[in-house]
């Protein structure tokens, strides 16, 4: 629901339901609205029958890499004599996104029952749930939920009576962006710098520890719970485009809207009605200049492009951005474009890990050029060097951080180029260079 | 640092009087030791407790000095330089004494086509720091810019020590600060 | 190994076939193409952060980091392709905006790979306008200082002290482009082997305090050689600039030290270059020790020595050569040679297996034994009255000297005339020191290993061989020597352990020498053994 504001009519709030209700957050509350028994049952079924659940409902990563959930459980091969880990991604930073810290903080024991069903459905008897560390009050009311459900004894040797152990862990980050990328985490997680690690090996062969790890976002493991009480065909139901995408999502949306805040619909929705409809359109005389549709790592839409785009992992790739996190920011058109991209790359040059060259040393190169540009004192063959640069800190780096920083400046001069040609002085001005 | 992409990262503030000069009384004694062992126990590795370890400093002592990266160190067989890796990677670890009040402003573009500059500068004035990562003069308070606390939707979100205040606009920056001691 | 799986790929047009497992770079090597890098180093674990070993592989979407990319059978990689050559362009660029292109006055310069890369591939220009980021040079301790603003954050430095050291001193402080090596203050680059940072360095980054500013790299010869500060018998690198010893650099052998050489032998090279050296022969005449040519001097010796028995004073820091030949010397007159050890406390390089700063702090102990002479505290023990006081190259120091009234005379095959005896040397034969002659070391682990000359002898100074082989030659020995090889050749076919080994089989990496109770107990033939 499109928590705070009330839940609209088109919304279908499936894990936003109780956000809002303050009586769910407690084990007894959460129990009375039918928690903890999507757990029971999994607890009584074989690991490979709940990954085949998974994989049947179709459900897709939610943190911005859309993987297909049931076939990453899949990779975790059972009985291969080593400790198994989950690792729930509750670093949510990437701007524009607010989704799981709503989750966490309505429904924590929503997460906690998703993190010990997955945690059993990968043969894991540890799970992590990395909390980023601005994310004070989620952490607080996460802690309290793990507290509560191992003195009810649903945590620990003896999970819900099963005779399985699951031991559900918080862990805090200390204010990294980059710990939300799976593998920065994991180095995170271990007391290292939060550099992103080479692949291969992957996760599921040597993670967390060096051993098996399976790394999901917060929403994705809240939905597990759903999915197994539901069964996979109610939630393939929720489909509204393509095949490929099914299931609930929230969006995150903010910027220059008339009413912020989460709203859960089904993948497929009509970005236009969301956008005017749900969401309020555009503040008070103004119109909308351009839209990210999913976090700040992705490419921007044109009021236009928005409007023929469908919610979902297919339909932003076709109107040439991503659904990514899902987090929307809007932009109107009092803003000057320049700028904002300036602050987007400022961003990242303030979070790169500093391991690989291009992304090190282009994220602050490409924010120093926008800044100056922005200030007027830009030259006409800049544009060219931040697109040369840009495509240097493409595709070329250990994680995609550094292509993230290119992308709204790629997107920002295809479509917003005049903005930048507007600022730049047409003759250049005599600068007095001290000598 | 007049050209850095985050210009109030690297400024060391004033130092309080009593912060450096005071001799260095362990962290882990008692109780805190005793939560450590715990912690310890969830982890396969020492190192991995790192974190939390250095969490438990700055709650304690309010900033991760140099003497707490060594007794971290220690504990957890790790080197100091090792340690103090670590510690510059997180941005949320105090490397110096901060304000009573640690005012952490979220600028990044979701809120910056908000406002969060005018929050910022609103700050900046109302709790007389005058410039980023400063601490006034009565010590009261340190004002930094935050990249994306993860708030977005109530643009503009700032965190006062762990407390997160949502849909701040400069006019609401005193009645706010009012509150605090 | 036979059992190993061999991998056949395709690199710049050249089929190769190497063990499965192996890097798409270290496979390039094998076919003859350097691929462009920084963060790789063979002795350290693989980073993947310089992004300069980019290539490309076909049926691969992205560039592919060579370092990190094992080989796959058939593929097909393109290290010059127009697209690979573009990316380490961009590396280059982005690796020098903020760089302050102080080449004119950088200790690194002609050995930079910073420079050497953006000459062989780089822009010719900058696009770079904004003000460069500027970090103070730190003293690191030790012998290293780093200047952070050349520095690369390839963290060769940083790998190096936590997995080959393991002592984790260094780190990577802050991050995004504030980024910089740091350390904890008060703990410095102090570990026995601290100074390879410098070397591993490709950049002008860490410096060694002790050689700044003394040379140009091109300006130096380089000769291979070996370390004399211990036992180990580390590879080495003597450089030399006007015939003077400047810098000492390890030569990597995956037998004895991978790549590395500690400090103690890196800095122990003063020595070579000493002022106050032995350079002419020296007769006493009548109480009258003045120079003599060599052809005297020589005769003086032998008949000094004939029908006597010589006590020899050996150093274990001379040649398998010199003491085959001294030892000849020893047999012929029926006497005693023995040697003593300086030691010190062992320093190990724990990342690396069986390399440590050895005890023994001379680089031939097991030549001298397997040749033949006794190791003792206290070399003058059992010196007789009326024997010949042979020291060979010993400098005597730290000695108690006893009183030599009753020896028939004393002769000093040295670098330097030895304080303690002064005026009760009978002749002196000044030698080369080890940078100025050939010749080979056994290593603690009884492996051979040559040496080259370096820089030239002062003044009549000779090589050690050839005095000992004139001299053992004017005792009655049939054998003349004209190079060193041909002493060793005499050696490896008189001293069973040497046998089959030649300098030509040595190469530059050394042999073990037999085990010759191994090989006897198995029967094994020495040519079959090896």
């Amino acid at each position: 629901m499109g928590y705070p504001h009330p839940s609209h009519a088109r919304e279908t709030p499936v894990i936003s339901r109780y956000f809002g209700d303050p009586g769910a957050r407690t084990l007894e509350g959460w129990k009375q609205r039918g928690g903890y028994e999507a757990l029971e049952k999994a607890l009584g079924m074989e690991p490979a029958d709940i990954v085949t659940v998974i994989k049947d409902s179709g459900l897709r990563g939610r943190g911005g890499a859309g993987f297909p959930t049931g076939m990453k459980w899949s990779f975790m091969r059972p009985g291969d004599g080593k400790p198994h880990y989950l690792a729930c991604n509750a670093d949510e930073s990437e701007p524009g996104t607010f989704k799981d810290r709503e989750i966490m903080r309505w429904t924590p024991h929503g997460l906690v029952e998703g993190v010990a069903l997955g945690a059993y459905a990968i043969g894991a008897e540890t799970a992590y749930i990395y909390i980023r560390g601005e994310f004070t009050e989620p952490l607080y009311w996460m802690t309290r939920a793990v507290e509560e459900a191992y003195a009810a004894g649903i945590l620990g040797a003896n999970a819900m009576g099963s005779g399985k152990r699951i031991d559900v862990h918080i862990h805090r980050g200390a204010g990294a962006y980059i710990c939300g990328e799976e593998t920065a985490l994991m180095n995170s997680l271990e007391g290292r710098r939060g550099n992103p690690r080479i692949k291969p090996p992957f996760p599921a062969v040597a993670g967390l520890f060096g051993q098996p790890t399976t790394i999901n976002n917060v929403e994705t493991l809240t939905a597990a719970p759903y999915i197994l009480k539901n069964g996979a065909e109610w939630y393939k139901a929720f489909c509204l485009s393509s095949p490929k995408s099914t299931g609930t999502k929230l969006f995150s949306v903010c910027g220059n809207v008339r009413r912020p805040g989460n709203y859960e619909v089904v993948l497929g929705f009509p970005f236009k009605d969301f956008l005017y409809d749900v969401c309020g359109g555009p503040p008070e005389g103004r119109k909308f200049k351009a839209i990210i549709p999913g976090g700040s790592s992705v490419p921007f839409l044109t009021p236009e492009e928005a409007d023929g785009a469908m919610m979902d992992y297919e339909g932003f790739v076709a109107a040439g951005s991503m659904l990514g996190s899902g987090g929307v920011i809007c932009f109107d058109d009092t803003q000057n474009m320049v700028r904002q991209i300036a602050r987007l790359t400022r961003f990242y040059a303030h979070e790169s890990c500093a391991q690989c060259t291009q992304c090190r040393e282009g994220t602050a190169w490409t924010t120093r050029t926008l800044e100056r540009i922005a200030a007027g004192e830009g030259r006409a063959e800049d544009l060219d060097t931040l697109l040369s640069v840009a495509q240097n800190m493409t595709g070329t780096t250990i994680c995609v951080l550094s292509d993230s920083c290119a992308t709204p400046v790629v997107s920002g001069l295809k479509k917003f180029r005049s903005e930048f040609e507007a600022l730049i002085p047409k003759t250049r001005s005599q600068v007095a260079v001290a000598v | 640092m007049s050209h850095g992409p985050q210009a109030g990262a690297g400024q060391v503030p004033a130092p309080s009087p009593h912060a450096y000069s005071a001799p260095y009384e362990p962290v882990f004694v008692g109780a805190r030791r005793a939560e450590l062992d715990t912690l310890l126990t969830r982890y396969p590795s020492k190192m991995a407790a790192l974190l939390p370890a250095l969490w438990m400093v700055q709650e304690d002592r309010g900033w991760v000095s140099a003497e707490g990266m060594a007794e971290v160190a220690e504990l957890l067989e790790l080197t100091p330089a090792y340690v103090k890796g670590v510690v510059t990677f997180y941005t949320m670890y105090h490397q110096h004494p901060v304000g009573r009040h640690f005012v952490q402003v979220c600028t990044t573009t979701p809120c910056g086509v908000c406002g969060a500059e005018d929050v910022m500068k609103a700050l900046l004035h109302h709790t007389g720091c005058g410039e980023l990562g400063l601490t006034s003069a009565d010590g009261r308070f340190t004002v930094i810019e935050v990249e994306c606390l993860g708030a977005c939707g109530f643009a503009t979100p700032v965190m006062i020590n762990d407390t997160l205040v949502e849909s701040v606009t400069p006019e609401r920056v005193p009645e706010i600060l009012a509150e605090l001691d | 190994m036979a059992d190993q799986k061999m991998i056949s790929l395709t690199i710049e047009g050249r089929t190769v076939s190497v063990p499965e497992g192996t890097s798409i770079l270290e496979a390039s090597k094998v076919a003859g193409v350097l691929v462009p890098h920084y963060c790789y180093h063979p002795g350290l674990p693989v980073a993947a952060v310089c992004r300069m070993c980019l290539v490309e592989v076909e049926k691969m979407p992205k560039l592919a980091p060579s370092c990190a990319t094992a080989v796959a059978e058939g593929q097909v990689v393109h290290v010059h392709s127009e697209r690979a050559r573009e990316a380490r362009k961009g590396v280059l660029e982005f690796l020098l905006i903020n760089h302050p292109l102080d080449c004119p006055i950088c200790d690194q310069s002609g050995e930079c790979e910073l420079q050497d890369y953006t000459f062989a591939e780089g822009r010719k220009d900058s696009r770079f306008l904004e003000p460069k980021r500027f970090n103070p040079v730190e003293d690191f301790g030790g012998d290293v200082i780093y200047v952070p603003n050349r520095c690369i954050l390839c963290t060769r430095c940083v790998r190096f002290m936590d997995t080959v050291a393991k002592d984790t001193v260094l780190n990577v402080s802050e991050r995004g482009d504030r980024a910089l090596i740091g350390k904890f203050e008060g703990k410095d680059l102090t570990h026995a082997w601290a100074g390879n940072v410098i070397d591993l360095c490709p950049v002008g980054a860490l410096l060694s305090k002790d050689s700044l500013n003394k040379a140009r790299a091109w300006e130096l010869d380089r000769t291979a050689s070996i370390c004399t500060g211990c036992s180990q018998g580390c590879n080495m690198i003597i450089e030399t600039r006007d015939n003077v010893v400047v810098r000492q650099r390890p030569r990597p052998n995956a037998d004895v030290n991978e790549f590395f050489l500690c400090d103690y032998g890196r800095l122990n090279y003063r020595w070579l270059n000493r002022q106050d050296r032995a350079e002419f022969p020296m007769v006493r005449l009548q109480g009258n020790f003045a120079p003599a040519d060599w052809e005297v001097a020589l005769e003086s010796a032998a008949s000094l020595l004939n029908g006597r028995r010589a006590h020899v004073v050996a150093s274990p820091g001379l040649s398998n050569e010199a003491l085959f030949l001294l030892k000849q010397l020893v047999d012929r007159t029926g006497g005693t040679g023995v040697f003593r050890v300086r030691t010190g406390p062992e320093a190990p390089l724990p990342g690396v297996e069986d390399l440590a700063l050895r005890a023994d702090r001379a680089p031939n102990v097991t030549g001298a034994e397997l040749l033949g002479f006794t190791r003792t505290e206290r070399p003058f023990q059992g010196l007789g009255a009326g024997e010949v006081l042979v020291v060979a190259d010993d400098d005597l120091d730290g000695l108690d000297v006893p009183a030599l009234d009753g020896v028939a005379g004393v002769i000093v095959i040295g670098t330097t005339l030895p304080l303690a005896l002064a005026n009760g040397v009978s002749i002196l034969l000044p030698i080369a020191n080890v940078a100025e002659e050939e010749g080979t070391f056994t290593n603690l682990r009884g492996r051979v290993q040559r040496f080259l000359q370096a820089k030239a002898a002062p003044a009549l100074a000779r090589p050690s061989w050839f005095v000992l082989g004139d001299l053992v030659q004017l005792l009655g020995s049939p054998a003349a020597y004209y190079l060193a090889s041909e002493v060793f050749a005499a050696l490896a076919a008189a001293q069973p352990e040497f046998r089959g080994l030649s300098y030509e089989r040595l190469g530059l990496r050394g042999l073990p020498v037999l085990d010759a109770a191994a090989e006897a107990a198995a029967g094994v033939p020495a040519e079959a053994a090896r």
